[in-house]
């Protein structure tokens, strides 16, 4: 086994007594001793500190690099203008995931991209692949870049008197490179966990720093671990790759057509979604909560009509936010709509769901 | 004191208080650690009977299901119907509050181990 990977953080984890466990390669905190529910809380509540060094990013600089992204990926890259950033996607030639990712444009010749830490290698030498030109200058700048995020009803509160530039100035999705405690980062008010809060990249070597000196801004902000970014994400209804998505699901049937622009002359898979918008979709990701309490849904488990099989859970389980169990699925189109009632297979034994709307959390926008 | 030294434990992580006419089983300071917050623990019948090794019941975490093994052969007598409402007592009190059945013994139990045995058997799965 290859021996797993740590962030620069990992001191600072043993230091709060995280648990630590292999995500995909890396040694990872899935917790803190407060636990998975009071850190969920925590972000919904006030705010809470994630350690996501372990994300993979690329520099694009050089004259080609918009064209380069352009001719990539499946979204229109002029909707975004410099200190903007966009979700979107790597796909293949049958049009189905290799990644999702951040795009951030610094400029028409400057951007970063942000992938998920199990694909860093497949995506940055499948990116490589796809260099035509000499003018465009592709680098893997992931270990010598880590990333936090602070995501909470409070974040701004707690880091407006920090930052000299005003924090209204950046809407959702967009960003600034500014400086925190002396460092430059990128600070972009982004995340992924349904709720207001920013991403901040800066140098391997300032993350402890910077992790101190936001811990101690004030006691409200709290350590929050992957298993509450999973839980968080989830009630916000958002991919995870290897779950939701993957080489195997397209855009469409999950639930992300609005990161596709087909009017786009070109971009890799645009063919293959072509072929795939011209008939009816056989499948969609959709919400589910089950009736009962004792009835918790998992990822993996089937779905099952009164014909048979019809589904696969791709993430649930507990929400802390509304105290239901929750999940998504994959299920047949006609078998898709909101009110539906199915079955799902809980280790042998079956028990009712009934299809909801998502997101099952959204918070107030003020 | 995480493994009181009056209980039995087995390699499954379930504690029991070992007594003739009626034992108490629950999971132990480990267990809880290892699942994580607690949402739910599925409970068995009264009256009902298991073999030694036996699934009586699942205990469910944010995380993670765990099936929740008879350390001994019983007839469970009763059942903590308080876990219902409280399940976070699995993570705040595994040794108290958080006994999940009560049960006549029907073997002797012999196979457990002591707090010290179960300490060291700790040690070696956690590197």
């Amino acid at each position: 086994m290859n021996e797993l990977k740590r962030t620069p953080l990992y001191e600072i984890h043993r230091s709060l007594n995280a648990k630590l466990v292999d995500f995909g390669g890396w040694e990872m905190p899935i917790q803190y001793p407060s636990g998975i529910i009071a850190e969920h809380l925590a972000v919904r509540t006030g705010v809470g500190l994630f350690d996501v060094s372990h994300m993979g990013e690329f520099n694009v600089k050089g004259k080609g690099a918009y064209e380069f992204i352009d001719g990539i990926v499946p979204s229109n890259l002029a909707k975004i203008a410099n200190n903007q950033a966009m979700y979107s996607a790597l796909l293949n030639e049958k049009g189905t995931f290799i990644d999702d990712l951040l795009i951030y444009r610094y400029s028409q010749d400057h951007f970063l991209l942000v992938v998920n830490a199990s694909n860093i290698e497949k995506d940055f030498l499948w990116l490589t692949s796809q260099l035509k030109s000499n003018d465009v200058e592709l680098t893997n700048i992931s270990s010598e870049t880590g990333l936090l995020a602070i995501q909470g009803p409070k974040t701004v509160e707690i880091l407006s008197p920090v930052i000299k530039h005003d924090l209204k100035q950046i809407p959702y999705y967009h960003f600034l490179s500014t400086q925190l405690a002396g460092v430059d980062i990128l600070l972009s008010r982004t995340g992924y966990t349904g709720e207001d809060g920013f991403e901040i990249y800066c140098p391997s070597s300032s993350c402890e720093d910077l992790w101190t000196y936001l811990s101690n801004l004030s006691p409200i902000v709290k350590p929050a671990g992957l298993g509450a970014r999973n839980t968080l994400r989830l009630e916000a209804r958002m991919s995870l790759y290897g779950h939701e998505i993957d080489d195997s699901t397209n855009p469409f049937e999950a639930g992300l057509k609005w990161i596709v622009d087909m009017d786009k002359p070109q971009f890799m898979g645009k063919q293959a979604l072509v072929e795939i918008a011209s008939k009816p979709l056989s499948s969609k990701l959709v919400g589910f909560k089950t009736l009962e309490k004792r009835d918790i849904p998992r990822d993996g488990m089937i779905i099952y009509s009164s014909e048979g099989p019809v589904g696969r859970v791709t993430s649930a389980g507990p929400s802390p936010t509304t105290k239901e169990n929750i999940g998504l699925a994959y299920v047949p189109l006609p078998l898709s709509s909101i009110g539906s009632r199915l079955e799902i297979d809980i280790r042998g034994r079956r028990a009712p769901i009934e299809l909801v709307k998502v997101p099952f959390y959204q918070r107030k926008r003020s | 004191m995480s493994y009181p030294p009056n209980l039995k434990y087995t390699k499954d992580h379930e504690w029991i208080q070992m007594d003739d006419a009626q034992s108490l089983i629950g999971i132990t300071q480990y267990a809880q650690e290892a699942l994580g917050d607690v949402v739910f623990v599925d409970l068995p019948e009264v009256g009902s009977t298991f073999k030694s090794g036996g699934v009586f019941g699942t205990v469910e975490s944010v995380k993670t299901v765990s099936d929740l093994f008879s350390p001994i052969d019983l007839e469970v007598t009763e059942v903590n119907a308080e876990l219902k409402d409280h399940p976070e007592w699995v993570n705040e009190d595994p040794y108290g509050k958080a006994w999940m059945i009560k049960v006549k013994p029907l073997s002797s139990g012999t196979d457990l181990m002591s707090a010290a045995e179960y300490e060291k058997l700790i040690a070696s799965e956690s590197h």
